[in-house]
Parts: C-alpha cells; sequence; structure tokens
C-alpha cells in the first residue's frame, strides 16, 4: 500500500487512432490542428527540449497552459511540463508533466497514450484535467479519422 | 466484434463495473489491491480485467516492480460522442430554442 499517494497522482489516457503516427504528431504540435479539438487553444512551441511549450486561449486573449519541453522525438514521444493558467489557483501549484505516446500499429491504426503525472503538487490541476483529458482525445481521434472537429 | 460492442459486452457485468468503479475512486492499483475488495478468485479478477483491457477501459502501467491498473474513460467518452450525443442534440436544441424564445418575450 506504500504506492498510493504516488500512482494517484498519474491519470492514464489511451484511444486507438486508423491515422499514421506522423498525423497525430502533426495534430498534437500543430495549432490550426489544436485549435479544433483543444478546447479552441492554439499551441506554440519548437517542440526543442527546453523549449517554451503554450496552449493559447482562442484569440490568443490569454495563455491557458504554460511549460517546457522536456524530450521530443517525433513521431514518437513527446514529453512536456504543464501549468494549468487559465485558473489562478492552478496557476499557483507546481508544475506537472504530460507525455505523449504514439505507438504505430500494422494495420494503419496508431495507439496513442497520454499520462499525465507528477500532480502530486497539483491536487486542483489533477481534479479539473481529468475530465478534459477523454474529450480533447476524442476529439483528436474524430478530427484525425473524419476531417470534421466533433 | 467492433471496438463499441467490446464496451458494452465489458460494461455487461456488475464486477467489471465494480473493477471501474474502484479504479475511479483511487487509480493506479495492483491486481492484489483489486482483488482484496472483490469475494473472487485471483484468476476471476484477472479474467474480468483482461475483457476491461481487451475493451481499452484499463490500462496497464509498469511502475517499479508492480504492473499498476488505470481507468481508461475515452472509450466510454467516445461512446457518448458518438451516440448518446445524437440522440440528445435534437431535445437540447429545441430546450435552447425554448430558452431564446423565453427569453425574447420577456
Amino acid at each position: 500500500m506504500t504506492t498510493i499517494t504516488e500512482v494517484q497522482t498519474t491519470q492514464v489516457y489511451q484511444v486507438f487512432i486508423k491515422a499514421t503516427p506522423e498525423a497525430i504528431w502533426d495534430a498534437i504540435t500543430k495549432p490550426e490542428f489544436t485549435s479544433k479539438y483543444f478546447f479552441g487553444s492554439e499551441i506554440e512551441s519548437t517542440f526543442e527540449p527546453g523549449a517554451r511549450y503554450v496552449q493559447w486561449a482562442p484569440e490568443r486573449e490569454r495563455e491557458w497552459v504554460e511549460g517546457e519541453i522536456v524530450e521530443s522525438d517525433p513521431p514518437r514521444r513527446l514529453v512536456h511540463t504543464w501549468l494549468s493558467l487559465w485558473d489562478d489557483d492552478q496557476g499557483r501549484e507546481q508544475p506537472s508533466r504530460v507525455t505523449w505516446e504514439i505507438d504505430a500499429g500494422d494495420d494503419g491504426v496508431s495507439l496513442l497514450t497520454v499520462v499525465h503525472d507528477r500532480l502530486e503538487d497539483a491536487p486542483k490541476t489533477a481534479a479539473s484535467v481529468s475530465g478534459g483529458w477523454m474529450r480533447i482525445l476524442s476529439g483528436l481521434k474524430t478530427l484525425l479519422e473524419t476531417g470534421e472537429p466533433l | 466484434m467492433t471496438d463499441d460492442d467490446l464496451v458494452f459486452r465489458a460494461l455487461a457485468d456488475p464486477t467489471r463495473r465494480l473493477l471501474l468503479d474502484q479504479l475511479f475512486e483511487r487509480d493506479g492499483r495492483t491486481l492484489t489491491e483489486l482483488e482484496s475488495q472483490l469475494e473472487m478468485t485471483r484468476f476471476g479478477v484477472m479474467k474480468h480485467l483482461r475483457i476491461l483491457e481487451d475493451a481499452g477501459l484499463v490500462v496497464t502501467r509498469r511502475s517499479g516492480r508492480e504492473k499498476l491498473h488505470f481507468l481508461n474513460p475515452v472509450p466510454i467518452r467516445l461512446i457518448h460522442d458518438r451516440w448518446i450525443d445524437k440522440y440528445t442534440e435534437h431535445r437540447v436544441s429545441a430546450l435552447a430554442e425554448l430558452k431564446t424564445q423565453l427569453e425574447e418575450t420577456a
């Protein structure tokens, strides 16, 4: 029972998408895609380790999420830190970490896994993002498979 | 079987729904932890977990020596987005229209 406090702060989301890893990578890293499934937000980063990671609110009204690229291995793996700025209380918490893993299947279907962890010092963020990730991944799958946002 | 069939089949069992509820309450549990809450053999729990994994409702990750089980709500969300929305959209939009009409006349 010793691992409970640690594991409770990890969230795992997974979805099969009929798309190549390259197409999924583009959908994760290009603002013209993220604006269609990520609550309308535009992503901005060079995706080089150490670079800033920003999710802009629609119309770039404010920053919703800020972080730093930790690891980038297109089109397989992206790791960045995450600080929610859409809510002041969450903005005062410690940054957490998001890992995107893309595994190619042999039938043109890829498996996308999102792990949001290191949420130990960000309980408000943990509660806030748990419903969001499944909506984002459902929207991402629909966009890539149909070309239309949800 | 389609992905949706696997999800519906996985959900059509009280033990499996109980396992999902347990993970919802506290995510990232070992088989031993999950088993301790159920009056069932380890093998029985493993069989149920396998069906949940096949449906994508449970995802396992290794953490050191342990295999942890996580609730993956995305397949349920997909069914919601594709099925529930389809049938409720009409009613919701009718309500939205009613609201607009009432507020205009108020």
